[in-house]
């Protein structure tokens, strides 16, 4: 039996802990910044290590961060697994957690760069290899309205039309010839629609901002715009023809022809559902879905086509890169440029990087992975010739894609994007869930709510 | 046991002589002396109380207070704030879903209101009408609580599914036509509603069969010796009795309701055509698709303002129902 007085020292002790718990609590709220330079070595905190969950992926970044500390001895790379998610970039930022070298989707830059939440990288950027052979295009989305630079692309993508190849054969359309037209399209889809059995020709996303992104997508590719500049100022440019034209399509293969299912609502993951179990013809995306759909799902790469997007007008561009904590020294600065360049936009690596693909059997050969189209001029041709050379996918179905990609106008993402797209979705859900929309109300409607987006961009 | 000190205490000479021996202590010494003793006596107990002081300031009060800080200054996280004043809230006045949202939210509570309070209500009458298996049925009802909301969207999103679904699938088998549910600005929201019903309503339930378990069992039997039915039981012993128990679930199931995020967030996003985008669904777009902080704080002011408001007056009201 404890006596009193042992009783106290006990609960005093309880308070003891208690107390330092809550200090060391407070401590771990501070600065997470511990990434000083030591030994004249410069330390960077790096995102885009892939999850556990894709070995192959991981093991190749994980490699590469060991052989460039090899090659530079005086940085040392602290890799953080993910890419961006945009629930708890500014809770880092604000916390002192961001990463010092942080991974962007092409949609996030402009907003970042508007709230300052990313290093001003233009003079060091200058010293980095090969920048002049990166599609200026690409570079401007990294860009504020004076011409400084704030970020670098590295991967690139354009929209194109995924297909099924059995699905096509089974309609008795031909696989080898994919639609290049939207009538085209739509033919194609009541074809494959009519095979019954829950089978839907043609599918689109309408939820989370991605209806608004794909319907960026049409409106290009019929020659439009979401956005134009009007003197220093940005509005809407989607409520005229084109964008009623990209609209009435949607709503008539929905309505008229039944070929976009019942379902709607859909984002990415659910169209990636049907498509991966045989159930969908048709969908709007980027050859990077293909691996996702052949891993996912146990699928060929043999079944699967990509062609252009249709129209023929235009695609729309989108991407990743990386952006430098506006915290960063420019020490900090010079060593995450570094790393950048030497794992992500560096083609005298083209060769080992691919090699490292086919050694762990993955697809070589896609218009994306493992060196992604950001090149112009000779890299891209020495990225091309050394693709083909490799190919281990049948390279043929994704030729109308690559014949037309380099033909068509591309456009990158509208300032604030994320926003327009979430004002878009609505007009998208309205087409493809209500028989009787008025696209002419639907589409004035989305002109004023993308315009007070608009209004905000500086 | 006692302690060296209770038993000194004991010990105090309580004659008035033995005290005069003393030097002369005052009221007030004696008052701080007794005030010493008792912090030293609960030293631990005002320790714990301090930690769990500070750990509500840290985790609790300062997030409010800094929300409501936020509301008036727009942040990057990188330089100071910037004061900008009502600015957030004019933003959030221009923004044509602001209106949707508030007018969405208030029909989610008015639905919500209809079904979720009247159909625990009436689920805990019956339950406490059975005789057998009252166990079994009790865990039935309240099952679904113990699903996690995600899960408990997402099954009924596959519920709802207008191909394979559950519903249009059931409906099929007896020859009828399948509903748009999900997937039509009509029956979108009152689609949410029945989630949301069935999700909650087992915790509710429990309540008012608490509440029904206190009303004394000779108020009934005295009703029906005077002739009363099942309608007038209900109205004159039954209502009367959980009055309290039903008034503050009212005023909870609306201060819960008209925070509803996970159902359309999860099953909706806010489709379709904005039919289920909701006040705190908008609040999180502000705040995690377009990190605009300053204008989702000012959002949750609005909402915090606008339920305080409802609170106020509603207790204001029963109390004067009450007196009256």
């Amino acid at each position: 039996m404890s006596s009193p007085w042992s009783r106290t020292v006990s609960r005093r002790m309880l308070c003891l802990l208690t107390a330092g718990g809550l200090a060391l609590t407070l401590a771990a709220c501070g600065d997470g910044d511990n990434a000083a330079q030591s030994g004249g070595k410069v330390k960077i905190t790096v995102t885009g290590q892939p999850p556990t969950s894709q070995p192959f992926e991981r093991s190749v970044f994980d490699a590469d961060v060991k052989e460039f500390e090899a090659a530079h001895p005086n940085i040392d790379i602290d890799p953080h697994e993910g890419f961006m998610d945009p629930k708890t970039f500014s809770a880092k930022l604000a916390g002192g957690q961001l990463e010092d070298v942080y991974y962007v989707y092409f949609t996030d830059p402009a907003q970042i760069i508007a709230r300052h939440q990313a290093a001003d990288i233009t003079e060091a950027a200058k010293s980095v290899p090969h920048i002049n052979d990166i599609k200026p295009e690409l570079l401007d989305n990294f860009r504020d309205a004076s011409g400084k630079l704030y970020g670098l692309p590295t991967m690139n993508y354009t929209m194109g039309l995924l297909y099924s190849k059995p699905l096509f054969q089974k309609a008795g359309l031909d696989p080898n010839k994919p639609p290049q037209t939207w009538d085209e399209v739509r033919d194609a889809a009541k074809k494959i629609s009519a095979l019954g059995n829950g089978v839907v020709g043609y599918a689109d996303y309408s939820k989370n901002n991605q209806g608004g992104w794909h319907l960026t997508g049409w409106l290009y590719s019929m020659g439009g715009d979401i956005a134009r500049k009007d003197g220093d100022k940005w509005v809407a440019d989607f409520n005229n023809d084109k964008g009623k034209k990209a609209l009435q399509y949607l709503h008539d293969m929905r309505w008229t022809d039944n070929s976009m299912g019942a379902k709607q609502l859909l984002e990415a993951t659910d169209v990636q559902r049907m498509m991966g179990s045989g159930q969908l013809g048709m969908y709007m995306a980027a050859p990077d879905n293909v691996p996702v759909l052949v891993k996912q799902f146990n699928g060929k790469y043999e079944d699967y086509g990509i062609a252009g997007m249709p129209g023929g007008e235009g695609t729309l561009l989108g991407g990743e890169g990386y952006m430098v904590n506006p915290k960063a020294s420019p020490e900090k600065i010079k060593a995450g440029l570094e790393w950048i360049q030497w794992k992500y936009l560096n083609p005298d690596r083209f060769e080992k990087h691919i090699q490292q693909y086919v050694d762990g059997k993955q697809p070589v050969g896609l218009p994306a992975e493992p060196t992604p189209d950001v090149w112009t001029g000779t890299v891209r041709e020495q990225q091309l010739a050394l693709k083909a050379k490799y190919a281990n996918v049948p390279a043929q179905n994704f030729q109308s894609y690559v014949d037309t990609t380099s033909k068509i106008k591309g456009s990158i993402e509208p300032p604030n994007a994320q926003q327009i797209y979430a004002a878009l979705d609505s007009v998208m859900q309205a087409v493809l869930t209500d028989q009787n929309a008025n696209i002419d109300q639907q589409l004035s409607s989305a002109e004023s709510k993308v315009n007070s987006v608009l209004a905000q961009v500086k | 046991m006692s302690s060296p000190r209770s038993s000194s205490l004991l010990a105090w000479p309580a004659t008035s002589s033995s005290r005069a021996r003393r030097p002369a202590v005052s009221q007030e010494d004696r008052r701080r002396t007794r005030l010493k003793r008792k912090l030293k006596e609960n030293l631990t107990a005002y320790g714990l109380l301090c930690a769990a002081l500070v750990v509500f300031a840290l985790f609790s009060w300062y997030p409010i207070v800094r929300g409501v800080l936020l509301s008036f200054q727009q942040v990057d996280f990188v330089n100071a704030p910037t004061w900008v004043g009502f600015d957030n809230f004019a933003k959030l006045f221009e923004d044509p879903l602001f209106g949707v949202a508030w007018r969405n939210t208030l029909l989610f509570t008015g639905l919500a209101l209809v079904f979720g309070f009247a159909v625990p209500f009436l689920t805990a009458v019956l339950l406490n009408e059975i005789r057998h298996a009252k166990a079994f049925f009790r865990l039935a009802v309240y099952l679904p609580v113990m699903l996690p909301p995600v899960v408990t969207a997402l099954m009924w999103k596959w519920f709802y599914d207008p191909g394979p679904g559950l519903f249009n699938s059931a409906l099929g088998a007896v020859g009828l036509p399948g509903g748009q549910w999900l997937d039509s600005s009509g029956t979108a929201m009152l689609s949410l509603v029945f989630v949301s019903t069935w999700a909650n309503m087992g915790s509710t339930t429990l309540i008012y069969l608490a509440a029904l378990g206190t009303i004394p069992g000779e108020l009934y039997e005295a009703a029906e010796l005077d002739g009363a039915g099942l309608w007038k039981r209900l109205r004159h012993v039954t209502f009367p009795q959980t009055r309290f128990v039903l008034l503050v679930l009212l005023l909870l199931q609306v201060v819960a309701t008209m925070q509803v995020f996970t159902e359309p967030y999860v099953m909706t996003g806010g489709g379709p055509d904005d039919s289920t985008v909701t006040v705190l669904l908008l609040l999180y777009r502000y705040a995690f698709v377009y990190n605009d902080f300053g204008s989702a704080s000012a959002m949750s002011l609005l909402l915090f303002v606008a339920l305080g408001v409802f609170s106020a007056w509603y207790v204001r009201l029963t109390r004067k129902a009450d007196q009256s």
